[in-house]
């Protein structure tokens, strides 16, 4: 019954039972989060389906519209080329963030905080739930490629490591909308971090390769991270292995999730601070 | 003898320029059941989260279940179970689930878990609802699988805040009865806020009150009703206010008056004896009486005579 004594009582300390308690330690506190976190998921469908509906919708009217346009540009398979676009469309912005907001509002936050739980488990469990919901998300989206007849250069393998690529780029995306979630506690606040997405989604190559650009939008497309996840999706669809595209892909996200962690945590730092 | 269940010395409590916690100084002995009564905004809350390890205070230090809250929020967190004053719920799981991840929280494995789910199923009589999701619930049954969920890992030391604020009378004596056994058959310390005069009387073995932040008075409920005499002799008066006070502290037996609106409140030993020469009195000095009545005094009026206000009209929501 004592094995939760973290230190000893002071001198003269309750002679009564001690609690059945003790710290359960951080995988399984991880694994307590991220399970409630997948639960909450399917009882609530209604938060995913944007993430369900608007990569197809945005793939059936990109294809539907440019895919004549895009062949002057140098692009024989638009929908080979689009396949990605949609694939970043599902996973951005997808996160727990609202979610953990209700918490925050609501005083469950709070009772996880008089849990002798680790505090960073609290976000790590609901990243991890991001995680494995994005790679969910990810899938029909393949499937539909499957369909249309885009097949990978790179086989079975290739649709693998895609869909790490854009589970890791959707986990690194989490960090904004729960470093705002944490920092503000505000519903609307967590609502309108949807609006990272545009500039992100959109100022690359989203419609047109890089060499197609021009102006001030070619510019910012070589600034977005986007434009090379985009880039490394697109090869291991049309050309098969190519190293430099997927360590290009590789450092966006990197670069990316550490800004967005580096935020996140701070702000969860701040939020479970006693001040 | 035993080490105290809950110790605070000297805390203060600032937020920016306001003073929410001001040097409260406060032992609980452990099984006790202490009620901590004021009105809204009086610092009851924001006293509760340093000691439940939320908070950190400005100054000032607290141990409990023998255990320093800042230097060992760990051993703390263990040892006691939180109720805040919102049920703290998630409407998407079933109660079930939430008391087997409460479990979870504070290490306990599966089979223990499921036992300690069996008998708070018992205990709080929540019966098949507990298979529902919380969303369904009514306000009493969330108020009662929160108190479940303080309670999966058998604390010592349990935090009420404000456990019946918004429950309807029905509910408000379940939540009651589930405190007392709590306490009388597990042996839990209880810290409770009310604002709830009659639920400190009806709960507590102690009561502190609280205004602006510092204790102003502390005692059973009988002694701190004592303080202000045995019985109290209400005056509703229509005309002179002043006049009518130095009648009634002229009458032998009176101990004390206080203006309460429109009323005046004597403090007697012995209402009965009392009262005949207090509206002989008043008959006397002409002054217009609409109503007279004898009461027991409350802690309310326990709460008027140190801080000169009715919790009532601080916070307009508590009916007299």
């Amino acid at each position: 019954m004592t094995a939760g004594a973290v230190s000893s009582p002071l001198p003269g300390a309750s002679p009564r039972a001690d609690t059945a308690g003790r710290p359960a330690g951080f995988w399984r506190d991880l694994t307590s989060v991220a399970i409630r976190a997948l639960r909450q998921i399917p009882r609530e469908p209604e938060a995913i389906y944007p993430a369900l509906v608007i990569p197809l919708f945005f793939f059936a009217v990109n294809v539907g519209t440019l895919s004549d346009v895009a062949s002057f540009a140098g692009v024989s398979d638009f929908k080979a080329f689009q396949i990605p676009v949609a694939i970043v469309f599902a996973v951005t912005g997808v996160s727990r963030a609202s979610a953990l907001v209700v918490d925050i509002t609501g005083g469950y936050f709070d009772r996880l905080l008089v849990t002798p739980m680790h505090r960073t488990a609290l976000l790590l469990g609901l990243m991890l739930a991001d995680l494995a919901l994005v790679i969910a998300l990810s899938v029909p989206v393949v499937l539909l490629g499957y369909v249309l007849g885009v097949r990978f250069a790179t086989g079975v393998a290739g649709v693998l490591v895609f869909l790490l690529l854009a589970g890791l780029w959707g986990l690194a995306f989490t960090g904004f909308p729960y470093a705002i979630a944490l920092r503000t506690g505000s519903p609307a606040a967590v609502n309108s971090s949807f609006l990272l997405f545009f500039p992100f989604a959109f100022l690359t190559t989203t419609f047109l390769p890089l060499d197609a650009l021009s102006g001030w939008l070619a510019t910012a497309a070589r600034f977005n991270p986007v434009t090379y996840l985009l880039a490394a999706l697109r090869a291991l669809i049309m050309d098969g292995w190519a190293l430099t595209p997927l360590l290009q892909g590789l450092a966006a996200i990197a670069g990316v999730g550490l800004v967005s962690f580096v935020l996140a945590f701070r702000s969860l730092r701040s939020r479970t601070s006693r001040r | 003898m035993a080490q105290p269940a809950i110790t605070a010395h000297a805390i203060e409590k600032r937020f920016g320029g306001n003073l929410a916690v001001a040097g409260v100084n406060l032992e609980v002995a452990e099984r006790e059941v202490y009620g901590f009564l004021g009105p809204n905004g009086a610092g009851k809350s924001t006293l509760t989260r340093v000691l439940c390890t939320l908070l950190a205070p400005t100054s000032g230090s607290a141990t409990v279940a023998g255990y320093d809250v800042l230097a060992e929020p760990t051993a703390v967190r263990l040892r006691i179970g939180v109720a805040l004053q919102e049920a703290a719920l998630d409407d998407k799981q079933t109660g079930e689930e939430m008391l087997r991840l409460q479990g979870r929280f504070y290490g306990m494995d599966r089979r223990r878990t499921a036992a300690r789910v069996a008998e708070l199923r018992e205990l709080i009589d929540i019966g098949d609802a507990l298979g529902e999701r919380v969303g369904t619930y009514s306000g009493g049954m969330k108020r009662r699988l929160d108190l479940a969920l303080a309670l999966v890992h058998d604390p010592q030391v349990l935090f009420l805040d404000e456990p019946t604020t918004g429950l309807d009378p029905v509910s408000r004596a379940s939540v009651w009865a589930e405190v007392r056994r709590l306490n009388r058959e597990l042996g839990v310390t209880v810290f409770l806020t009310t604002q709830y005069l009659e639920e400190a009387d009806e709960l507590a073995g102690r009561v502190g009150i609280i205004n602006h932040g510092a204790i102003v008075a502390e005692g059973t409920p009988a002694d701190l009703m004592r303080t202000i005499g045995t019985d109290l002799v209400v005056v509703d008066v229509d005309g002179d206010l002043d006049r009518a006070r130095s009648t009634l502290g002229g009458v032998p037996g009176v101990l004390d008056v206080g203006v309460d609106g429109r009323s005046l409140v004597a403090s007697v030993d012995d209402g009965a004896k009392a009262i005949s020469p207090l509206a002989l009195a008043l008959a006397h000095d002409g002054v217009e009486v609409r109503e007279l009545a004898l009461r027991r005094p409350t802690l309310d009026d326990v709460f008027f005579s140190v801080t000169g206000q009715r919790i009532a009209e601080e916070d307009g929501t508590v009916a007299r």
